[in-house]
């Protein structure tokens, strides 16, 4: 009985506190830097991409909406042919984030993208790729990869030391 | 009052027939249900308002629901109105209706001698009643109250749970 | 034929009162669940909102009035009429303001408690004739409830009658003139409160709908203007509460300064926003528990209040 006339208090008391509805069309809602919404494919300091096309992200994906054609530039440097999300059908768990080995794909804290048309909501690469290096600034892959690609040949990496030759090694 | 009093006598007999004539369980109690009301309404008319208004309250509003919950519970379909249709036959009948007809002409010879009063000649309030009960028929009342609790009793009875 | 005139044009008063003040109490409900859930309720269509349940009204005209192909039509039909035409027969007895009421007879309390009960076929009958085990288990539920809470609902009203010495419900409102009878009858006042949500099947109260039980209980089947209909009857149901309780509990019309009228709406409006308020803090009880809370805590404490009252009233009678 005595709990449940506390009850009503404590429900009219509510009446004094503020509300916690965001009204969002006139009001901008606050999103956090590590809100999963719209993704990104992000680019090196010096602006090339930086997605290698290894399939991880399309293999992380739980439902598929990701899909890429890897080739290689005349230097040996992978990049995407095509890079297709289907917004459709993503349900922004960021599983592709974690897998990308060189934080090229991204999500970003926008999710403002609605469309009439159902077709508009697949993204091309053209679509997905800024202009700036996202979360990660001054990453750049190829900086600390042992690669070989154009201006930069073995062992001129980052923390990297000079090829052994292995025919001088023997004694 | 007396056009009242006539029409809702009509509505009463005519929904008490269908009462009888229903094959859907629950469509005949929803014809007793009008019927009870306009026996209350008749009550009305004549003067006892009281009298009228428990009729609702307790016939058509109480008893006639467990009737209803009943109903529900046996959840009776069509193979029931089918058996209901083998029933209803006029050797089942015939019998309550002659002796039903006998009735009616008594009470229509009754009527037509003029040993009958005018409806509505005296109001008697819910006081009224409660006096008369309380007073002359206290006994009856008393009866009436034990019974009812020996009812009630019965009932707990039946419906207890051995806690073990 | 004046007369005959006065007392037709307070009927299509009350009886347009009654329908303006069902939807308005749709708005002001969610209006003030919202405020009491730190929300705000519908804010858009309108000045806070208000023209919203106008923009639901025309959406639930025009929906598809649909009666499932394994109902019982005829009676699927009427249940949804039965609580309309009830609760509003209820209003006619309800004194507003001296002279200010649609009928004046003398067994008032009796017909209010009439209609109440038959109210409870339309819960029962519409559940039955959806011809669905949740309809069903939920019409089975509202008509144990109703029966149950009816039995304490007439006896927790009855000190209030002894009290006046009559079932007038304006001589009833005339006896409170010196002391509301909230005072000397609390008891009853709970009483009847506690009955009178279990009634109206009010949120509390709301087994016989339940819907995290039973999909929508006795109106699962129902859509379009027929579910409408059981809708408003039941905010129809909670203006109808408010006004009865005002009436035999709160003084009526009486109170100093403001006209009879005004103190008897104000009486009416502070009940509809604490049963809002019961919505918005009470979860709802198993069933078992409300058949105990009726018969082992309400019956006996509504026999108690009626026992003392009459103890009490025949002292004071002897000592004169």
């Amino acid at each position: 009985m005595f709990s449940i006339i506390k009850t009503i208090w404590i429900v009219i008391l509510h009446m004094f506190r503020k509300r916690e509805t965001v009204q969002y069309p006139d009001e901008e809602v606050k999103l956090r830097p590590r809100y999963r919404g719209r993704i990104i494919l992000s680019r090196d300091p010096d602006g090339g991409e930086r997605c290698v096309a290894c399939y991880l992200c399309s293999a992380a994906c739980p439902v598929d909406c990701i899909s890429l054609q890897a080739t290689e530039d005349e230097h040996g440097r992978r990049y995407p042919e095509f890079f297709r999300i289907n917004f459709s059908r993503c349900i922004y768990c960021g599983l592709c984030e974690e897998a990308c080995p060189t934080y090229a794909i991204q999500l970003t804290p926008d999710f403002e993208m609605s469309e009439a048309d159902r077709h508009n909501m697949v993204y091309e690469k053209e679509d997905l790729l800024i202009s700036g290096e996202g979360k990660y600034p001054g990453y750049h892959f190829y900086k600390v990869a042992g690669l070989k690609i154009k201006g930069k040949d073995k062992g001129e990496a980052e923390n990297e030391d000079e090829p052994i030759d292995f025919k001088k090694l023997l004694p | 009052m007396a056009v009242i009093f006539y029409i809702s006598s009509a509505v009463a007999i005519l929904s008490t027939v269908m009462v009888i004539t229903r094959m859907n369980a629950v469509h005949a109690l929803l014809y007793l249900i009008v019927s009870l009301l306009s026996v209350a309404v008749i009550f009305f008319t004549l003067g006892a308002p009281f009298i009228a208004a428990l009729e609702v309250i307790i016939y058509a509003g109480a008893i006639m629901v467990l009737f209803v919950f009943v109903m529900m519970m046996l959840n009776m379909g069509t193979k029931a109105a089918e058996q209901e249709r083998k029933w209803i036959n006029p050797r089942m009948y015939v019998g309550p209706a002659i002796l039903a007809a006998i009735l009616g002409v008594e009470l229509v010879y009754m009527l037509a001698s003029g040993s009958n009063r005018a409806a509505g000649f005296e109001m008697i309030g819910p006081k009224a009643v409660g006096i008369s009960l309380y007073s002359s028929y206290i006994i009856g009342l008393e009866l009436a109250g034990m019974l009812l609790l020996a009812g009630l009793v019965g009932a707990f009875h039946l419906g207890r749970q051995d806690k073990d | 034929m004046f007369e005959l005139n006065w007392s037709a044009l307070i009927a299509i008063g009350v009886l347009l009162g009654v329908f303006t003040l069902a939807p308005g109490l749709i708005w002001l409900e969610r209006r003030l669940l919202a405020l009491w859930q730190d929300r705000y309720g519908p804010n858009r269509v309108g000045p806070f909102g208000i023209f919203q349940v106008l923009a639901d009204m025309i959406k639930i005209f025009f929906k598809e009035d649909w009666i499932p192909p394994f109902a019982d039509k005829f009676v699927f039909f009427i249940a949804p009429g039965i609580i309309m035409l009830t609760v509003l027969m209820s209003f006619a007895v309800i004194p507003v303001a001296p002279g200010v009421g649609v009928m004046d007879i003398n067994v008032g309390v009796l017909f209010f408690l009439a209609m109440s009960s038959l109210g409870a076929y339309s819960v029962v009958l519409g559940g039955w004739s959806s011809n669905n085990k949740y309809s069903l288990l939920g019409g089975l539920r509202a008509a144990s409830q109703m029966i149950s809470y009816e039995v304490f609902m007439g006896l927790s009203l009855l000190g209030v009658v002894a009290m006046a010495g009559s079932f007038n419900l304006r001589e009833i409102v005339n006896a409170q003139a010196g002391m509301w009878n909230i005072v000397p009858q609390f008891f009853g006042f709970v009483v009847f409160m506690v009955a009178g949500l279990a009634e109206m099947h009010r949120i509390p109260f709301d087994i016989p709908e339940a819907e995290s039980e039973l999909v929508a209980g006795f109106h699962s089947e129902y859509s379009g203007m027929k579910f409408g209909m059981f809708f408003v009857g039941e905010y129809v149901g909670i203006v109808l509460i408010s006004a009865v309780i005002t009436t035999f509990f709160l003084g009526g019309w009486h109170g100093p300064f403001l006209p009879p009228m005004v103190w008897f709406f104000l009486k009416m409006f502070v009940f509809i926003c604490f049963f809002i308020l019961l919505r918005a803090s009470l979860p709802r009880p198993r069933f078992d528990q409300l058949m105990t809370w009726g018969w082992k805590l309400m019956l006996p404490l509504a026999i108690l209040n009626l026992a003392v009252t009459g103890a009490v009233l025949v002292a004071v009678n002897q000592g004169h």
